[in-house]
Order: C-alpha cells, then structure tokens, then sequence
C-alpha cells in the first residue's frame, strides 16, 4: 500500500473501513454506541459493526453477510 | 506403523506395514504429521525426520494433493483475488453441521461433532503458524495479528485450544490432546491433514493461507448458531463462551485473512494466486464432506 498523495509507503493504519464490512480498530479504544454506552476494546484489532444489525453491537459479529443482496 | 514408530530410528529403509484403505493412510498421515506437533510419548523424537517417515509422508500427502486438484472445478478467476475469494465462499453450498446443532442436534451428536472437532481445535492455529516464517512484509505481519488472538494476546488462558480445551471438560469429554483420533472420521482426518500438508510444505503457502480466509470467513455466523445450539441442550457456558469468542474474533481474522494477508500476499507472489484460490476451495470442500459423513451418520441430511 502506497499513500495516495506522496507515492511513499504509507504508515500502518488504527482505523480500516472494510467494503461491505466493518470498521477495523487497532490498539484500546473506548467505542460509545448509539445509546451513549462505552465499549472498552478487548483485543489488538477489534470489529466495529457499521451495518447496523449486530447482535454484539458495538462489535462485528459477521450479521452484515446476510444482508448482501 | 506405529508398532514400528516405538523402536529406536535408525536410517536403514523401513517396509512400515503395507496401508489398509483410504481411512489407514488418512490416520497414518495424521500420525506422521503429529510428529512434527506435540510427538506421541514413548515415541523417540528422532523419528520425525528420518528418511524413512518423511518418505512415507511425501508419498501420502501427494496421493491427498491430487485428490484435492482432480475433485476441484475449474476457478473462476477475475483478476481481483478478493472476488474470487469472496465467490469461492459464496458458491459454498454445502450442509451446516453449525445450523443442525442450533436447531435440531441431540446432545448425543453435539457430543460427537465437538469430539470430531477436538482433533483440529487443541491444536487451534498451530498449523497456519508454520507459514509465518516463509512470508515477509505486510502478510506475516498481518498473519501475526490474527495468530497472537489465537493465542490468547499473551494470556494462556484465552488461548483458544485452551477454551475449547475447558470447554469440552466442563461438558464431561476428556480434554487430552488427541483423546478421540481413535473415533475420528475419515473425513475429519482428511480436513487436519490438508491443513497440516498446507502448512508443512513451504511451496503451498498460498494453499494454507487461501485455507485460512476460507475458514475465517465462514466462522462468525456458524460460530453463533453453535453457541445458540449449545444453550438449547443446556451446555456449560464454558462450551457456548468458545464459540462467542469466535464470534467477535473471527469478524476480524476474516477482515485481515482476506486483503491484509491474501490480497497482499498476491501482489507480492502473482504465481500463488491460483494456490489461495484452491486453500480456500478445500476449506470449504472437506468441511462439505465432513458434514456430510456427520449427518448421514445420524440419519438427518
């Protein structure tokens, strides 16, 4: 991976937004979901839902797969 | 073979008794592979690499490399490995052992799968992990990743084979490592050692990665309908608690699996393409199959 400005190799990124899939979160974090509850990240790199359907929210739990079209 | 494997080695050629079908060389491979693993007590440690069983082992796992390559159909290649790769999965229309246990398994046969699944899960990983040191850049990095979560973040308590390890205790199995080979299917055997071959052979790096996205990428949903099944036949939360785990970790190792490793294992090796492809199709061929010999066994295809 390359930056897209500089051409130079690019520094490793916190934050991966996946295509049709979660938010990557790299290193501890406090995530608060909608309802304004804080989430402490438990692992290196963590899953945050974006679809909206998680029965883990604020994680990922794989739920967005189901709702490909 | 084993009778012979409790002799001293020596380097002399060894006429291990001739093998007695499909189901003989499956358990003779896995034994030989087991040697690379943990050994066997009252097994010397010599024996792993004598010429006389990495013969014996070469020749099994290439009859099992082109069994793989003569039962897989023709790929479809696009030119962009995460559509490939996300197709493969996709096309997989196999039978869920996962969905039978959440609706319908009696707890006799949730028994059974979790003994047929002990093979693979306390060893949890360690085969992917002879990979690591035959890639560079970016996909061992992100290949670390995903292995230091199976091993717990440093934790030997979260390691994973060590939650299942708890788990089937709490469940009243014997947690020993290797308890149930004995019971194990052919089927089963088949899927540990494609994925020990995977590992072992630095040339299929490819195959045991592209096996690795397969695995992660179909884990998360089935993980979740395991747990809820566990709880339907009220077993202990240790049980159901492994599979939550590979709910939420399993989000991630897929994410990381498919573009931090695969992809970009790809652009660095164009020439394993083809291989990524073909780890992922087995992962998804031999659970297939496994699943199939499970629920004709209990009457419930």
């Amino acid at each position: 991976m390359t930056d897209a400005r500089s051409g130079q190799p690019e520094e490793h990124a916190d934050v991966v937004l996946c295509p049709d899939g979660p938010m990557l979160l790299r290193g501890k974090a406090v995530v608060q979901d909608e309802d304004g509850v804080r989430h402490r990240t438990t692992r290196p790199v963590s899953a945050v839902c974006r679809c909206g359907r998680s029965a883990l929210a604020p994680w990922c739990d794989g739920t967005h797969k189901l709702l490909r079209g | 073979m084993i009778a012979a494997l409790i002799s001293t080695p020596d380097d002399g050629p060894r006429d291990f008794a001739a093998a007695d079908g499909a189901e003989d060389d499956a358990l003779t491979l896995w034994v030989l592979h087991e040697l690379h693993y943990r050994g066997f007590a009252g097994v010397d440690g010599r024996w792993e690499w004598q010429t006389s069983t990495i013969g014996l082992r070469t020749e099994l796992e290439r009859a099992l490399e082109d069994r793989l390559r003569d039962r897989r159909p023709e790929p479809v290649v696009t030119g962009d490995l995460a559509v490939d790769l996300l197709r493969v999965v996709a096309d997989d229309d196999g039978p869920s052992l996962a969905r039978h246990v959440q609706r319908r398994a009696t707890r006799e046969q949730t028994l059974q799968l979790l003994r047929q699944r002990s093979l693979y899960h306390l060893k949890e990983a360690d085969p992917t992990s002879w990979v690591i040191p035959r890639l560079s850049g970016g996909p061992k990095a992100a290949l670390l990743e995903i292995q230091f979560d199976e091993y717990g973040n440093g934790d030997p308590r979260r390691l994973h084979h060590r939650l299942f390890q708890a788990g089937i205790e709490a469940s009243g199995l014997l947690p020993g490592y290797a308890a149930y080979v004995d019971e194990a299917v052919l089927e089963v055997l088949e899927q540990n050692n494609a994925l020990s071959m995977f590992g072992l052979q630095r040339r299929l790096r490819g195959a045991a990665l592209g096996h690795l996205a397969a695995f992660e990428g179909t884990s998360s949903l089935p993980s979740r309908q395991l747990a809820q099944g566990l709880r339907r036949l009220d077993f202990p939360e240790e049980m159901a608690g492994y599979y939550d785990e590979h709910v939420e970790a399993d989000a991630v190792h897929e994410q990381l699996a498919l573009r931090d490793i695969c992809v970009a294992l790809v652009t660095a090796e164009p020439d394993l393409y083809d291989d990524v492809l073909l780890g992922a199709w087995a992962c998804l061929d031999l659970e297939a199959r496994t699943a199939d010999a499970l629920l004709t066994l209990w009457d419930a295809a």
